[in-house]
């Protein structure tokens, strides 16, 4: 992280924080893992909030905890974001309050609109052709999060430690088989390639 | 009306606690919490009607935000307007909040534990798998064809290697939707949103 942008960051950390998840709350299509792709692209990519092995942990973690994933990371990246700035605990959890009432102001607006007058046009073609051209492009923001998220900080490379990188990988293509053909739960798959971690990089 | 069988304060506190639980009790995130909400909302305290309860839940899911979050404030706006919506979503969000909090703030005194950093090193991949298999599967759903398959791939590619915003991918996406709607079924009638479905709807 550049020094000009944290100190600039940590004058308005709080509104910036607010707009980025008021922002992610409203063009967030796709359900939580469409969301994951907009959470990655403002908190890494454009503020360097984290780093992207620090936010695969706060997915990891978004994951395996009960409730929503877009709030569970929501809240994390708040508390993160603040703390990653150097500020105190209370101040932190200030960030986290701050992003998941962010996030979940839009779909507060947009339902109550949507109830109060908008629900019988949620059926009509006009907003059908919408959607059907959101659809597409959501499968390409979950392939963009997916690409992005292998980095040498969460895979490492074959130059740096051939053997973490061998491993991820291998942990990597497990995951998805596991998950995807043999529909192991996601939650379960995790706990299987943390011992993996644990035997294997201990 | 359903709610006016209550009273007020009543409403407000059941749907609280109905969606605190719903948010406390599911694992694994949104759509597992459907069956869940249907049991609490439909059958339990009969809020609204199954078919009702379906119709919102295709709304929640083709709209912006946490499909979770937008079925509680629908739920809680039937029940009681704009507060009631407010009491449902914050029901839904707080276990989130409170629990994440708590691992936030005894995770940071872990991170250099040799046991968990090695077990992260394993979980990174893993969750990186785990946005790729969603790919996929909603690239199933979204019916991909030969015409429309470049839509994902140069969304993708944009946003890997140009950097550019998904924010910028979404809007451009249903413009672009909205557009093509247009040209491809050109409505006779101007003034009203041809509703197609709706006549269906009513039927019910």
């Amino acid at each position: 992280m550049t020094t000009a942008r944290r100190a600039c960051n940590e004058q308005m950390i709080y509104l910036y924080l607010f707009i980025t998840f008021f922002e992610i709350g409203l063009f967030g299509f796709g359900g939580g893992y469409g969301m994951l792709s907009l959470i990655q692209h403002e908190t890494v990519e454009h503020w360097h909030w984290m780093s992207a092995s620090e936010f695969t942990d706060i997915v990891a973690i978004s994951q395996m905890t009960p409730g929503p994933i877009g709030i569970n990371s929501a809240t994390y990246c708040g508390y993160t974001a603040v703390k990653n700035a150097g500020y105190p605990m209370p101040m932190a959890i200030l960030g986290s309050l701050t992003s998941t009432f962010a996030l979940v102001l839009p779909s507060l607006i947009l339902m109550v609109l949507i109830s109060r007058m908008f629900m019988k046009y949620m059926h009509t073609r006009t907003v059908e052709s919408v959607f059907q051209g959101l659809r597409p492009a959501v499968v390409g923001l979950l392939a963009a999060a997916t690409l992005l998220l292998c980095t040498p900080d969460n895979f490492s490379t074959p130059h740096e430690n051939p053997w973490q990188f061998f491993i991820s990988c291998f942990l990597f293509v497990s995951a998805f088989f596991g998950v995807k053909v043999m529909k192991i739960n996601p939650i379960r798959m995790m706990m299987y390639c943390a011992l993996a971690g644990l035997l294997l990089f201990y | 009306m359903k709610s006016k069988e209550f009273t007020t304060t009543n409403v407000y506190w059941e749907s609280f606690r109905t969606f605190f639980k719903i948010g406390m009790f599911t694992l694994g995130g949104g759509y597992a919490m459907i069956p869940i909400i249907e049991e609490e909302v439909v059958n339990k305290h009969q809020w609204v009607k199954k078919d009702e309860l379906l119709d919102l839940i295709a709304i929640a899911q083709s709209c912006p935000g946490v499909f979770a979050i937008n079925i509680s404030i629908f739920i809680g706006y039937k029940l009681n307007k704009v507060r009631g919506a407010v009491v449902t979503a914050l029901g839904t969000a707080l276990p989130s909040f409170l629990i994440i909090l708590a691992i936030a703030m005894f995770f940071h005194q872990f991170e250099d534990n040799r046991v968990i950093a090695a077990m992260f090193k394993g979980i990174r991949p893993a969750v990186v798998a785990l946005i790729a298999v969603p790919t996929f599967n909603l690239g199933r759903q979204a019916q991909l064809s030969r015409f429309t398959i470049w839509i994902p791939i140069a969304s993708a590619l944009l946003i890997w290697l140009l950097g550019v915003s998904p924010i910028w991918i979404i809007i451009t996406a249903g413009l672009g939707g909205y557009v093509w709607g247009m040209l491809a079924s050109p409505s006779p009638s101007k003034g009203g949103d041809d509703l197609i479905d709706n006549s269906k709807k009513s039927m019910q």
